[in-house]
């Protein structure tokens, strides 16, 4: 033999998963959200996530390249991920500036300055737009209403969220059967007739896929479910004591970033525990700020916050709840 | 649903190329090497010296102490040195070398192939016989099968486990070995019953050998208290603590050893050794290996003399290939990688797997995404990640808090990263750096 | 609206100093006391932390000082015998001298002169390689390459040369602290005595096979042929295991070994180039550029050293 042959210590054989086709996975899942969004919000829609993915992955190679000097990663597709969920977090008549800005925060403050993938705490997308939500209140709450393919960009005709109409609707004294009557029904919100963030509205296709991802294993069902079942816990307890002014669990599922943030947002690897009792830990917390938030704050949603304010529990929960070790109680029989 | 342990696993693709492969005997070899340590524990002490002339089958190494094992010459000849030859690992160790002269036997060993399945003896002579006869482990892990038959005071076994699982991908020795010897196997299984004096003795098969599952099912009907049980697939069910977790649904201490759980499990490879030691008189001198990969042009089974060198039984399954990257002592999973084809086929050598070209590398490391599926498949509910990295910071204490001695080196974490981190390897190192900890504590 | 402005201040300013005064009280309960001499040896040390003197760190290490009775077993390695002599000032105790040393690597096995016989494609770790394997080479003894070494040195003193694949101490960076002997999982490093101008002479090899064997692995490994044996005048050199190894304490640095070594794995360094070296050995050396060589041209200089 001319050439030599290799030695490595074992395992000799190896699986076929890679963090870029996880990571495509992902985007491939998120596609039939996106899809929707654009049936609604026409080009604005388009524009934002092009712009959102576009700055991403320019910030990542940039500071790659140029300020950590690290080799560059951008085709791991984590930025471009990042990208397409604050993209997805935003409304779609957001000027390209504020994207930009929301970008350089997402990749540069959430991601970078921990040390690239793997080591940020927070969700970058969610970092991103959580300060550009703190810093452009009124650009970031003027939610498009949803006028088909022609909608323009900048310039679309905007109007509240469901959430937002039955906030602002208790607060002026009216009841929740008065407030039913004005915001989509059940079915509008299902398929993501209404008013909101890019990405949060369309129901249907982000359960859609949830299921793909469940199907190419790249998430477990624990967080999505328990985030989700926790909320309609919760509020449906809300509901069954006082309808008049509480919201049924089924609109506060359907609305909100809840199905996005459940999904897509809490399930981000690097910023979820480690094993299942942890994420349903985790996920319980996320549901429980969120309904908080909403029913007791003052802003209609609270899904970002919540998944920001656990993501700081997780080292906590990753250094106390272990997985089941073997051999850990002796059963016999 | 079939059985199988509860957590963790994996399921890599199984490439049995070889899994009807009659097993054939290879030619004697023109020398033998036989290494003084094919078991774990100390190293046999040769009794024999340069010059000295051999039967197959005589005593060439005695065992040194409890945990150590006989060693006999699988050949007839003339002993040429006693020296240093490199083993597996590349490092040097002392080794018998004899040159084949003749075929000549010890009178004792029965050679006829006849089956004879009964037996009388008490179970002090079966211990001695196997104790004699240089048992060990066949299933790879090499600890002396004498050990493990004698049960500490204060404990009793109450099932014997046949372990017919062959989880390894590619490898067929074991299943091979039971559709040809199957009966011998299960005489072999009564007779390690009557060492443990157990009622019962089951034997798990995963289900991707259903005609070994129904050869030993048709033939244990003839013998009392033996059970089978086909398994689901699943890699790392051939480990012992898997394997008591799958069949009989009890956790083997951290720490313990299958006894304390009241069992002791064999492999077949073992069980028909021990047919062979007690109904033949015939020490440990062969075994049954698999030589197998993609590019092997006649992937086989092999009955191999003990010492001999891997080029000999790679040249009997059509030579070398063109494309050879890695050559591999054992499954792919837990095998160990080879440099040298010289080294000799030991007692423990299950089987050797080639590997092309573009296999053999291992793929870029890219930084841990916190996906959690190096948890996921730890059949042990251990922190692979969490363990690399505290074995990289070198912090030996909160290792040791978190297990990493009950790590079974399955590699199944390794196998499932999909940022090809070597978890495996670190946590490796920690166990032998905590090991070290451990035994300094004493 | 200022009522509140000014209950909120009052409230906060009590709180304040209440919680002072408790935080005051317990401090004093629970003060541990200390020997103030600690502080004082403390500062004194190099606050380097690399563990050279078996201690964790360098408190702790001030901490073994003042409560032991005398320096037996105690030195820091990185400040020397200057900080020893402080420390015993404070301590009022006696402090001995140790000869400075410096760390050489005993393996001069660079890529030219030992031939690859497998790749390893494990995780870079020489302790993880040698666990499991022999190496990469014929020569099971020599060094892996890797950087175990490189990573655990405090002071930059060592670096991986990327022609030869061997680690090169840099001697004025070294301090001795000994975390490369310890990293090395071939226990390849040895603490010379450090003589002056660093010279030294050493046996760059630690292979104890056969001479053939040995020979055929690595061109430049001791055969262990016994020639630099015979003709030390010193009795400086050992044989064991087809090994031989030059005891620094004992050598008087006259080089009369190093020409006679047949595969040139004696290594001279710091001294000046040989004044009538028989062409046969300038031959030998020419051509190949070991870390050896390399370092001998930045030297004017020569005569050298060894460990104890
Ligand atoms: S940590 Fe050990 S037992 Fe767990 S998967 Fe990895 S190798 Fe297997
Ligand atoms: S499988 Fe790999 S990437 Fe995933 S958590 Fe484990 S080490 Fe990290």
């Amino acid at each position: 033999m001319s050439k030599l042959i290799t030695i490595s210590p074992s395992p000799h054989v190896f699986g076929s998963q890679s963090v870029g086709r996880l990571m495509y996975g992902v985007i491939l899942a998120l596609v039939p959200a996106l899809l929707v969004s654009v049936f609604f919000y026409g080009m604005g829609a388009i524009i934002v996530t092009l712009l959102s993915i576009g700055f991403c992955v320019l910030f990542e190679f940039l500071i790659q390249k140029f300020i950590l000097k690290t080799e560059v990663r951008i085709s791991d597709g984590s930025a471009m991920v990042t990208g397409l969920l604050l993209a997805f977090n935003v409304p779609s008549n957001l000027p390209w500036w504020i994207i930009m800005i929301g970008a350089l925060i997402a990749i540069g403050v959430g991601k970078m300055t921990f040390g690239g993938l793997g080591n940020n705490p927070f969700n970058p997308a969610l970092v991103g737009r959580v300060f550009l939500l703190i810093s452009f209140p009124v650009q970031m709450t003027s939610y498009p209403v949803p006028g088909g393919l022609n909608t323009g960009y900048v310039d679309a005709v905007t109007g509240a969220t469901p959430l937002g109409i039955i906030k602002e609707g208790l607060k002026s004294g009216l009841s929740i059967s008065d407030l039913m009557k004005e915001v989509p029904g059940y079915l509008d919100l299902f398929i993501g007739k209404m008013g909101g963030s890019l990405g949060e509205i369309a129901a249907a296709a982000l359960i859609l896929g949830f299921l793909f991802m469940l199907f190419r294993k790249i998430i477990t069902w624990h967080i999505p479910v328990t985030m989700v079942g926790t909320i309609a816990l919760f509020t449906g307890i809300l509901w069954l004591i006082n309808p008049d002014k509480n919201a049924d669990p089924l609109f506060h599922v359907l609305t909100g970033g809840v199905l996005l943030g459940a999904i897509f947002m809490a399930t981000d690897y690097v910023t979820s525990p480690m094993t299942p009792k942890g994420m349903i830990i985790y996920s319980i917390g996320i549901g429980a700020i969120t309904v908080i938030i909403r029913v007791f704050g003052s802003y209609p949603e609270g899904v970002s916050f919540a998944i920001l304010i656990m993501n700081g529990f997780v080292p906590l929960i990753n250094r106390y709840i272990k997985p089941k070790r073997f051999g850990e109680e002796v059963k016999h029989g | 649903m079939l059985k199988t342990f509860a957590k963790g696993g994996i399921h890599p693709p199984e490439n049995k190329l070889s899994a009807h492969v009659t097993i054939l005997d290879l030619p004697v070899p023109k020398t033998v090497s036989i290494p003084l340590s094919q078991h774990l524990g100390v190293p046999a002490v040769p009794v024999v010296d340069k010059g000295d002339a051999v039967k197959a089958g005589q005593l060439i190494a005695k065992s040194e102490g409890f945990v150590s094992s006989n060693i006999h010459s699988p050949v007839s000849g003339k002993v040429v040195k006693i020296d240093k030859v490199p083993d597996t690992s590349g490092y040097k160790k002392n080794a018998i070398v004899i040159e084949v002269e003749g075929d000549e036997w010890i009178e004792t060993v029965d050679r006829n192939g006849d089956l004879i399945n009964t037996f009388d003896y008490s179970r002090e002579e079966i211990l001695k016989k196997i104790l004699e006869a240089g048992i060990v482990g066949m299933g790879g892990a090499t600890f002396p099968s004498h050990v493990k038959l004698t049960i500490p005071r204060g404990k009793k076994a109450n099932y014997l486990i046949i372990n017919g699982v062959e989880c390894e991908p590619y490898l067929t020795a074991d299943h091979a070995l039971m559709m040809q010897k199957g009966e011998e196997i299960l005489v072999g299984t009564m007779i390690l019953k009557k060492v443990l004096d157990v009622d019962k003795a089951l034997i798990g098969i995963e289900r991707n050998k259903p005609d070994a599952i129904e050869h030993l099912t048709r033939l244990s009907e003839k013998y009392p208290g033996i059970e089978v049980y086909p398994l689901q697939e699943k890699y790392p069910q051939g480990g012992e603590k898997q394997l008591i977790k799958a069949l009989i649904n009890r956790e083997v201490p951290s720490g313990g050893l299958p006894i304390d759980v009241g069992t002791v499990v064999h492999n077949v490879g073992t069980a028909f050794a021990v047919y062979e030691a007690v109904q033949k008189n015939k020490p440990l001198i062969e075994r049954v290996l698999t030589v197998t990969g993609k590019s092997i042009s006649k992937p086989s089974n092999f009955r191999v003399k003990i010492g001999t060198p891997i080029s000999d039984v790679i040249e009997a399954a059509g030579g070398l290939p063109e494309d050879t990257g890695k050559i591999i002592s054992g499954g792919p999973m837990m095998g160990k990688a080879i440099n040298d084809l010289s080294v000799p086929v030991t007692k423990g050598s299950s089987g050797i797997l080639i590997l092309p070209e573009p296999e053999a590398k291992r793929k870029k490391i890219d930084p841990c995404i916190r996906c959690s599926r190096c948890i996921n498949v730890c059949p042990m509910g251990l922190e692979p990640y969490l363990l690399m990295s505290l074995s990289q910071k070198n912090l030996f204490e909160r290792l040791e808090n978190e297990k990493v001695m009950d790590c079974i080196e399955c590699g199944s974490c390794s196998y499932t990263c999909p940022s090809n981190r070597p978890l495996l390897d670190y946590i490796r190192l920690g166990k032998v750096n905590v090991g070290k900890i451990i035994r300094s504590r004493k | 609206m200022s009522s509140v402005v000014l209950f909120t201040i009052v409230s906060l300013s009590v709180l304040g100093v209440l919680s002072a005064i408790i935080l005051f009280f317990v401090a004093q309960k629970f003060k541990v006391f200390e020997d103030p001499r600690i502080d004082q040896v403390e500062e004194n040390l190099p606050a380097a932390n690399c563990g050279g003197c078996g201690f964790a760190g360098c408190r702790n290490f001030a901490e073994a000082l003042v409560k032991s009775e005398s320096f037996d077993g105690l030195y820091c390695p990185v400040g020397g015998n200057e900080t020893m002599e402080k420390v015993a000032q404070i301590l009022g105790r006696e402090a001995v001298a140790q000869d400075p040393k410096v760390a050489v690597l005993r393996c001069n096995g660079a890529c030219d002169f030992r031939p690859k016989t497998n790749q390893y494609d494990g995780a870079s770790s020489c302790a993880i390689e040698s666990a499991l394997y022999g190496g990469d080479t014929g020569c099971q003894y020599g060094c892996l390459g890797l950087g175990d070494c490189v990573d655990v040195c405090n002071f930059d003193a060592l670096h991986m040369d990327p022609v030869t694949g061997l680690p090169v101490v840099n001697d004025t960076n070294c301090t001795a602290c000994g975390a490369c002997v310890d990293a090395c999982p071939k226990d390849l490093f040895e603490l010379r005595k450090r003589a002056k101008k660093d010279r030294k002479i050493y046996v760059a090899c630690r292979n104890e096979d056969k001479g053939g064997i040995a020979r055929k692995n690595c061109e430049v490994a001791c055969t262990g042929c016994t020639k630099c044996f015979k003709v030390c005048p010193y009795e400086a050199i050992t044989m064991n295991n087809n090994l031989a190894f030059i005891d620094a304490d004992k050598c008087k640095l006259c080089r009369k070994c190093v020409p006679e070594c047949p595969t040139n794995a004696i290594i001279e360094i710091g001294f000046p180039p040989p004044k009538i070296k028989e062409p046969a050995d300038v031959e030998a050396t020419d051509g190949k550029t070991g870390p050896a060589e390399t370092i001998m041209k930045e030297s004017k200089e020569s005569i050298n050293n060894k460990e104890e």
